[in-house]
C-alpha cells in the first residue's frame, strides 16, 4: 500500500529535518503537511485539521530551536503544545446540587455505551465520594434496555427505577426524583435512549426531560472511534441540550480517538472520563494530555520533547545562579525567568512554596498578582537593550519614555527599578547563604 | 453508452420500491455529498491544485479515509492531465467514474448477495466490536429470510453483556424466530454448539449466530471468537456460509482495522454497515473494499424490523452520487440531441 504508517513516515520526515537554528518555513511546511496527514488518520474533522495547522504554522515559524531537538522534533513540540491547550486541563469532578438529589442525565447516539456508563458512574460515586445513587431505566426504546439496566444494578446492588416500556421517559424520571427524595439517594444517574441527533422528535424528548428535571448534568456519551460525524453530533447535542460534560467510551481499544479533539473544539466543553473495558470498574478520570500523544501516534517523542525541556530548564537556572552570585543579573534575565514562572501555574501558589519566602525580608511588598506581572513585563519590553543590562542610566526621562511605552506610570517604573535593585541584593544574600540546600530554588525576581 | 447510463439502467431495473427507500434513508448522505462536489464545481472553472484540496476534503470529511483518497486523488489527478481536462464539469464525471471503480474492484456482482445453502442449513456468524449493531441486525434478518419462507433460528452467543440474551429474544419474538440460548456467562462456543444441533434437529435452514461486542485489539477475546468459529466448522463443513462483521457507519479508521482483525479471526466473508440513517457516511467501505476486498452486503438504515436493506453496490453508488450523475448524464443528452 502506497501510504502506510503515517505517523511512521511523519518520524521519517522529522529525522530529515535537521540543522540548528530557528525553524524555517521550509520545515514547517514539510512538517505540517504530515501532520495534517496524521491528525486526519486519527479522524480528527477536516476542519479542526485545518484550523490548527494553520495556528501550528504561524506559531512554529521562526521559533528558536532547542539545543537537544532537532527542528522537526520543536515543531512537533509546537504541535504538542496546541493540541494539550485544545484538549485543557484535567477535569473529572461531578457536579453536586445544592439541595440533593444531584441529578445526571446521559444522552448521545445508539450503542455509544450510555447504560454501560451509568452503571459505572454509580459504582464511582459510591466508590469515591461515598454516595448513594439511584439509576433510573428511561430508554423505553430499545429491546431490554431495562433488563440491561437492572442486571447492571444487581452486579452492583445499587437500587434501579424502572417502569417498563410504556410509560413515557418524562414521568420515569419524574417519579423517580420523588422515589430518590423520599429514600434519600444523593444522585439520581439517568440513562435514556440511544438517539440520532438529527431525529427531531427523539431529541425533543430529551429537550422535555431537561426542562422537567433540571439536571446538573448532562453527559454526552461518546464513542472513542468516532469518524468525521463527531462534530456534527456532538454541535448538535449540545446546541440542543447544552452538554455539561463529555464521556469517551471503548479508548481501551486501538483507536487513536481523534474525535476527542473535534468534539473539544466545537463545543468546548471537558472531556470528563474515558471508558476503559466493558466492566463496571473500567472508568477513568480523562487525561487531556495523554490524549494529545494519543491522537499524533507520537509517545516517544512527546516524552523526548519533555526531556529537552527539563533539560533546557535546569541549564537555564544554573546559569542564572552563576549570574545572581556575581551580581550580573540584568533585566533581561528577569523577563526570561518570568515566561518560565508564568508556565509553572498560578504564582501565590509558587510563592507558597519556597521554604521561608513569607518570612524573608522584602518579600512582603513583592506581592505579586498576575496583572502586576504584566505590568512588569510590559515596562522591561519598553526599555532598549541597553537599559535592560544597565539599568543605573535609566534616568528621568528615559522613566518617563519607558511609562508611555508599556501603559504604566513613572512611579511604577520607579517602583520595578527600586524592587530590581532589592532583588539583586537578595539574591546575593540567598545564593551566598547556601546552607547546604543546593539548587531547589530557581525563582530570583522574587 | 454512458458509465452513467449502464448504472441508471441497472439501478431501474430494481423495483421501484427498494430503491426509493433506499435513496430516502441515504439522502443525508447523498445531499451532503453531491451538495457538496456541485458546489465545488460551480465555484472552480479551472482544475487546479486548490480544486483537488477540497475535493480530497470532500472525501475525507465521508470517512473515506486518507490512503484511499490520497491514492485517489493521485489517481485522477494523473487521469484529468492525461485526457487534458481543464473544465471542472468535465472532471466531475471522472470522479465519480473513478469512486465507483473502487466500490467495485474487480469484484463479481454476485458477491453481494447472501450464501444461502438451498435445501440445506446455512450458518451465519456475526461479529464485530461493542455496540456496532450485531444483535440488532439478527433480528432484522431473522425477520426477513422468515418472510421469505425460510425456517430461522438464533443462538443467543452473548453470554457476557448484561440483557444481551433478553434483547435477543425479544427480537425473536418480534421476527417470530425461536431463540436457543443459555444463562448469562455460559460458553458462548457451547451456546453455538446447542444452536446447531437445534437448528439440525428442528431441519432449519438458517441458524443466525450473535456474539458479544469485543474490540479488535482484546486478544482473548479474538481467541474465543476464533474458537466459536471452529466448533461450526467442526460441526458443519463449509460452515459458516457466512460470516457478517457489523461496523457503525458513524466510525472512523478505526473500522479498517477492525475489518483487518477480524477477517484474521473469522474469514469475515461481509459486512453489515449500521446506522447510515445518520448523518454520516460510511465511507470508510470504500477503503475496505479498495483494500481488503471484503464486500457490503447488508445496510442498516434505522431501529425498526424492516430497516435493513440488501446492499447493491449500484444502488449505493447512486444514492451516494445520483445527483452527481443525472446533471452529468443530462448534459451528455444534450449534446446527443446536437449530435442528431
Ligand atoms: N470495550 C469497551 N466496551 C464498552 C465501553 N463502554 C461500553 N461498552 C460496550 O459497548 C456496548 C454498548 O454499550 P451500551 O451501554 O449498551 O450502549 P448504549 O449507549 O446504552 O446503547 P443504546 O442504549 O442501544 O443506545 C456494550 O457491549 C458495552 O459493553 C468501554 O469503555 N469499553
Ligand atoms: N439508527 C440506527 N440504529 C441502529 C441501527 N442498527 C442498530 N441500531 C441501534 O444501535 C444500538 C446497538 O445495537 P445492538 O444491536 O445492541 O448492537 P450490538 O452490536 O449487538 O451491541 P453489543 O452486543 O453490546 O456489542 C441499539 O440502540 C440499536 O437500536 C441502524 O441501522 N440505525
Ligand atoms: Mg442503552
Ligand atoms: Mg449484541
Amino acid at each position: 500500500m502506497a501510504f502506510e504508517g503515517l505517523s511512521e513516515r511523519l518520524q521519517e520526515t522529522m529525522k530529515k529535518i535537521t540543522g540548528k537554528g530557528k525553524v524555517s518555513e521550509a520545515d514547517v511546511k514539510e512538517m505540517t503537511r504530515e501532520v495534517r496527514l496524521a491528525l486526519l488518520e486519527a479522524d480528527v474533522n477536516y476542519k479542526v485539521v485545518k484550523d490548527l495547522i494553520k495556528r501550528i504554522k504561524e506559531r512554529a515559524v521562526g521559533q528558536e530551536v532547542m539545543e537537544s531537538l532537532t527542528p522537526g522534533q520543536q515543531v512537533i513540540k509546537v504541535v504538542r503544545d496546541e493540541l494539550t491547550e485544545l484538549m485543557g486541563g484535567e477535569q473529572s469532578k461531578i457536579a453536586v446540587a445544592n439541595k440533593p438529589p444531584t441529578v445526571i442525565m446521559m444522552v448521545g447516539l445508539q450503542g455509544a455505551g450510555k447504560t454501560t456508563t451509568t452503571g459505572k458512574l454509580a459504582n464511582h460515586l459510591r466508590k469515591n465520594s461515598n454516595r448513594n445513587p439511584l439509576l433510573v431505566a428511561a430508554d423505553v426504546y430499545r429491546p431490554a434496555a431495562v433488563d440491561q439496566l437492572e442486571t447492571l444494578g444487581e452486579q452492583l446492588d445499587l437500587p434501579v427505577y424502572s417502569k417498563g416500556t410504556v410509560a413515557n421517559p418524562v414521568d420515569i424520571a419524574n417519579e423517580a426524583i420523588e422515589k430518590a427524595k423520599a429514600e434519600h439517594h444523593d444522585y439520581v444517574i439517568i440513562d435514556t435512549a440511544g438517539r440520532l441527533h438529527v431525529d427531531e422528535d427523539l431529541m425533543d424528548e430529551l429537550q422535555q426531560v431537561k426542562t422537567n428535571m433540571n439536571p446538573d448534568e448532562i453527559f454526552l456519551v461518546v464513542d472513542s472511534m468516532t469518524g468525521q460525524d463527531a462534530v456534527n453530533v456532538a454541535e448538535s447535542f449540545d446546541s440542543q441540550l447544552d452538554i455539561s460534560g463529555v464521556i469517551l467510551t471503548k479508548l481501551d481499544g486501538d483507536t487513536r480517538g481523534g474525535a476527542a479533539l473535534s468534539i473539544r473544539s466545537v463545543t468546548g466543553k471537558p472531556i470528563k472520563f474515558a471508558g476503559m473495558g466493558e466492566k463496571l470498574d473500567q472508568l477513568e478520570p480523562f487525561h487531556p494530555d495523554r490524549m494529545a500523544s494519543r491522537i499524533l501516534g507520537m509517545g516517544d517523542v512527546f516524552s523526548l520533547i519533555e526531556k529537552a525541556e527539563s533539560e533546557v530548564d535546569e541549564k537555564k537556572a544554573k546559569e542564572m545562579q552563576n549570574k545572581m552570585k556575581s551580581a550580573s543579573f540584568t533585566f533581561e534575565d528577569f523577563l526570561e525567568q518570568m515566561e518560565q514562572v508564568k508556565n509553572m501555574g498560578p504564582l501565590d501558589e509558587l510563592v507558597n512554596m519556597m521554604p521561608g519566602a513569607n518570612k524573608m525580608k522584602g518579600m512582603k511588598n513583592m506581592q505579586v498578582d498576575d496583572k502586576q506581572l504584566s505590568h512588569i513585563e510590559a515596562i522591561i519590553q519598553s526599555m532598549t537593550k541597553k537599559e535592560r543590562v544597565e539599568p543605573s542610566i535609566i534616568n528621568a526621562s528615559r522613566k518617563k519614555r519607558i511609562a508611555q511605552g508599556s501603559g504604566t506610570s513613572v512611579a511604577q517604573v520607579n517602583r520595578l527599578l527600586k524592587q530590581f535593585e532589592e532583588m539583586k541584593k537578595m539574591m546575593k544574600q540567598m545564593t551566598s547563604s547556601k546552607k547546604g540546600k543546593k539548587g531547589g530554588m530557581n525563582l530570583p525576581f522574587m | 453508452m454512458s458509465f452513467f447510463k449502464k448504472l441508471k439502467d441497472k439501478v431501474s431495473k430494481q423495483t421501484e420500491e427498494v430503491t426509493d427507500k433506499f435513496k430516502d434513508g441515504l439522502s443525508k448522505t447523498r445531499d451532503s455529498f453531491t451538495t457538496k462536489v456541485n458546489d465545488l464545481v460551480a465555484r472552480y472553472r479551472q482544475v487546479d491544485e486548490e480544486f483537488f484540496e477540497e475535493l480530497e476534503e470532500i472525501l475525507i470529511s465521508a470517512d473515506v479515509g486518507v490512503n484511499t483518497v490520497m491514492e485517489f486523488i493521485e489517481e485522477l489527478e494523473m487521469e484529468v492531465k492525461r485526457r487534458n481536462i481543464k473544465d471542472t464539469e468535465e472532471v466531475k464525471e471522472v470522479i465519480s467514474e473513478k469512486l465507483v471503480e473502487i466500490y467495485y474492484g474487480d469484484d463479481d456482482e454476485s458477491l453481494e448477495a447472501l450464501n444461502i445453502q438451498e435445501g440445506d442449513l446455512t450458518v451465519i456468524l456475526v461479529v464485530g466490536v461493542n455496540g456496532v449493531g450485531k444483535t440488532t441486525s439478527i433480528g432484522k434478518l431473522a425477520y426477513q429470510l422468515q418472510q421469505e419462507g425460510k425456517s430461522v433460528v438464533m443462538a443467543a452467543g452473548d453470554t457476557f453483556r448484561a440483557g444481551a440474551i433478553d434483547q435477543l429474544d425479544i427480537w425473536g419474538q418480534r421476527a417470530g424466530v425461536n431463540v436457543i440460548k443459555h444463562s448469562e456467562g455460559a460458553d458462548p462456543a457451547a451456546v453455538t454448539y446447542d444452536g446447531i444441533q437445534a437448528a439440525k434437529s428442528r431441519g432449519a435452514d438458517v441458524l443466525l449466530c450473535d456474539t458479544a461486542g469485543r474490540l479488535q485489539n482484546k486478544v482473548n477475546l479474538m481467541k474465543e471468537l476464533s474458537k466459536v468459529h471452529k466448533v461450526i466448522e467442526r460441526e458443519i463443513p463449509d460452515a459458516p456460509h457466512e460470516t457478517l462483521l457489523v461496523l457503525d457507519a458513524t466510525t472512523g479508521q478505526n473500522a479498517l482495522s477492525q475489518a483487518k482483525t477480524f477477517k484474521e479471526a473469522t474469514d469475515v466473508s461481509g459486512i453489515v454497515l449500521t446506522k447510515l440513517d445518520g448523518t454520516a457516511r460510511g465511507g470508510i467501505v470504500l477503503a475496505i473494499r479498495n483494500e481488503l476486498n471484503i464486500p457490503v452486503k447488508y445496510v442498516g438504515l434505522g431501529e425498526q424490523i424492516t430497516d435493513l436493506q440488501p446492499f447493491n453496490a449500484h444502488q449505493f453508488v447512486y444514492g451516494l452520487f445520483g445527483d452527481l450523475m443525472t446533471r452529468v448524464e443530462n448534459d451528455e443528452d444534450d449534446s446527443d440531441d446536437k449530435n442528431n
